[in-house]
């Protein structure tokens, strides 16, 4: 007898092993619980046909939206061979006619056919959908960026400086409560046990008070041409920030809008920069301020700015037709978040004034707007983003200037 | 609907959608699969979609079907365990308290006992859940789970995963039999992959065309044939617009529902845009769609309609 007959299941589970490894290499985080899981599942739902089949190993595989997409490809290349999944399915059916039969003629070549080199399709196919991605428009300047590496005195001085970063707002006011010495309300509970220590003769009372806690960021980084001098340092920033807090979500726009949040939760800031560079195909290129705030607006506003967050838009404001989509995707943007700080790197000059109509057409629509004239260190970025001076970060003295 | 007598739960995938069917919810086979599934490997199903395609529904559904209880936990920004698992009877503790001392009472660790037992304990949603019920476990239904913050996440770790609570005063509780858990989600957040790994994830899309109709022609059953053919070509049409929000399966409804109400028996630009207010609910949606683009997306529809017969 074969090996497979002497265990109806051994193939199957063998099979499922391979496929999440399909998986792992195609990008989806799957761990060995979620094989013994789809083990399990394929067990328990009794599939039959190959759309059960593919139903039940999505419920336990997928566990984002975004990782449908993945996994489908997966097994369509995986699975191609329509009647491998009946050959796979009958063997794990204890009443199917004749289950325990030798392998088919042929079927070793097929598993070889499948397993090997699998990982180079799937890589295959991974990167001709990056290059159909890339080739979408020939105007735009698609190329990634080298940036020099960090020294460790660079490092030491942003973690030192990040030290000291107060963003305005730093602390928002939560609804949950925390015991206070000095609280108005009085925390029953802990009130309760305190006095039973004593016998309850008399009532020691213990108060509580609001909890605080630091509000979501989202930075919004201009990434294309006339701000390349300054990405790195951004970037640096944005990583040291990344670390430093929880709920920090980093997106890059030039001409397209990439969402780099996980690229920078990489510890080491090399690595994360390098990550940074590898997924975004548009440095140094145009901009397109209004047709990436729109992609923020539509397809991220809702999933990153909640629970209060405070959007960091970092970029010249240099777009070249400021029409009404601009204004209007900006003031969606404000309402959307909690507060809209706009930090312009093109104040390095001292007598800069908002003339240029992009600026014009953004500034009426921002809560604060930071200058900047300085920007070689991360102790002058973060200095422009605590801005000593409230009245320097309004916008509305900046309007006046040029009225 | 009637409540039906408690049954057993669904023997396959098949009987699964059947289950569904018999609410009135029409299921697409993946998400009969992924429900089968959680019902039988007693696991969390989790819900994601975009507001209104019918995530809550599939809870209430499954309770009535199955004959068994409904608890829901609403999450909110804020929620604690005093709100969300148990909380003491203060008031009554207090007065127990006032009692032992009037009669003289003075051992502390027997004070401690009888004020914290079962008698001055307020079970939340999460702690009613996991208590034996003649009906078989209840369907505890985790609503919009994205509103709450990380902390309370992290919370539902240890009820989910062991379908079990602790109190520090009285021990831990632990559910004889695991309760049928549906947790929903609108993306608003992404929640955090160690409570997803628990879970079965499902993404609950917008509707074909065809069992959108299906569903239509179940929920309101007074509508005309070509009405409701009509009422969802155009909304089909205006999700393949550039809106902010789609309208949801429960916003044809409603819609479907008022035209139906209004006694229109085929769609025209007018009627249209007086009502366009039940299907979008942003001003810039609106907007959009105001002049001649009704008439543009509604011809495209009639025209296509004309087409299939």
């Amino acid at each position: 007898m074969s090996e497979p007959a002497a265990r109806p299941d051994g193939r199957l589970a063998e099979n499922i092993l391979y496929f999440a490894r399909a998986l792992r290499a195609a990008g989806i985080p799957v761990g060995p619980g979620a094989v013994l899981d789809a083990l399990e599942a394929v067990k328990a739902a009794g599939v039959g046909t190959r759309e059960d089949f593919y139903w039940t190993l999505h419920a336990v595989f997928v566990k984002r939206h975004e990782h449908s997409i993945l996994f489908d490809q997966a097994f369509r290349i995986f699975f191609r061979r329509r009647g491998y999944i009946d050959q796979l399915l009958a063997m794990m059916l204890p009443a199917a006619p004749g289950a325990p039969r030798p392998p088919e003629a042929g079927a070793t070549r097929i598993h070889e056919a499948l397993f090997s080199g699998l990982d180079d399709k799937l890589k295959q196919e991974r990167e001709i959908e990056l290059d159909t991605r890339m080739t979408v428009s020939d105007r735009e300047v698609l190329q990634r960026k080298d940036f020099a590496q960090m020294t460790n005195a660079e490092i030491a001085a942003a973690k030192e400086a990040m030290k000291r970063l107060v963003l305005p707002f730093a602390e928002l006011r939560t609804r949950r409560l925390k015991p206070h010495p000095r609280g108005r309300l009085i925390d029953i509970r802990r009130t309760l046990r305190s006095s039973l220590k004593g016998g309850g003769d008399f009532i020691d009372l213990r108060f509580v008070g609001p909890k605080s806690k630091p509000p979501p960021v989202v930075a919004l980084l201009d990434i294309s041409g006339s701000m390349s001098q300054y990405s790195r340092i951004f970037l640096h920033f944005l990583h040291a920030l990344t670390e430093q807090r929880r709920r920090v979500s980093t997106f890059l726009f030039g001409t397209r809008l990439t969402n780099v949040t996980r690229a920078l939760r990489e510890r080491d800031p090399d690595d994360a920069l390098a990550a940074c560079s590898a997924s975004v195909p548009d440095w140094s290129g145009g901009t397109r301020i209004a047709s990436s705030l729109h992609a923020f607006n539509k397809l991220w506003a809702r999933r990153v700015l909640t629970q209060g967050a405070i959007v960091l838009l970092i970029t010249d404001g240099l777009e070249r037709d400021a029409d009404d989509t601009l204004a209007f995707e900006i003031d969606r943007l404000h309402r959307s978040c909690r507060r809209l700080l706009w930090l312009n790197p093109l104040l390095r000059f001292e007598g800069f004034e908002a003339r240029a109509r992009g600026i014009k057409t953004m500034l009426p629509h921002v809560d604060e707007f930071r200058p900047i004239h300085n920007l070689e260190s991360m102790a002058a970025l973060v200095a422009a983003f605590q801005g000593g001076d409230r009245r320097a970060g309004d916008p509305k003295a900046w309007m006046q200037k040029v009225a | 609907m009637n409540k039906t007598a408690p049954r057993r739960l669904p023997a396959s995938i098949d009987a699964t959608v059947a289950l569904l069917g018999e609410a009135d919810y029409l299921a697409d086979r993946a998400l009969g699969t992924v429900l089968y599934l959680a019902l039988k490997m007693g696991r969390p199903l989790f819900l994601e979609g975009e507001a209104g395609v019918g995530k809550t529904e599939i809870a209430k559904v499954l309770s009535t079907t199955l004959g068994r209880r409904l608890i829901r936990l609403q999450c909110y920004e804020g929620l604690d365990v005093a709100a969300a698992v148990y909380e003491w009877n203060y008031a009554a503790q207090m007065i127990a308290i006032r009692v032992a001392e009037a009669e003289g009472e003075h051992d502390r660790a027997r004070l401690e006992r009888d004020v914290f037992s079962e008698r001055f304990l307020i079970r939340r949603p999460l702690l009613q859940a996991l208590e034996p019920d003649p009906a078989g476990a209840p369907v505890l239904l985790i609503d919009e789970i994205d509103r709450t913050d990380e902390a309370f996440e992290a919370f539902l770790l240890e009820v989910l995963g062991d379908f079990q609570v602790t109190i520090p005063e009285m021990g831990t509780v632990k559910a004889a039999q695991p309760p049928v858990v549906v947790i929903t989600s609108n993306r608003t957040r992404e929640v955090h992959d160690a409570l997803k790994r628990r879970c079965l994830y499902h993404w609950v899309g917008y509707p074909s065309a065809e069992r959108e109709l299906s569903i239509v022609r179940t929920k309101v059953p007074g509508i005309g044939k070509k009405l409701s053919e009509q009422v969802v070509a155009f909304v089909q049409g205006l999700r393949k617009q550039d809106l902010f929000k789609s309208p949801g399966v429960s916003e044809t409804l409603d819609w479907a529902g008022a035209l139906s109400e209004l006694d229109v028996v085929a769609l025209d630009p007018a009627t249209v845009s007086d009502t366009l207010g039940v299907l979008l609910k942003y001003q810039d949606d609106i907007a959009r769609l105001e002049g001649s683009k009704v008439k543009e997306l509604l011809d495209e529809v009639k025209s296509e309609l004309r087409a299939a017969e």
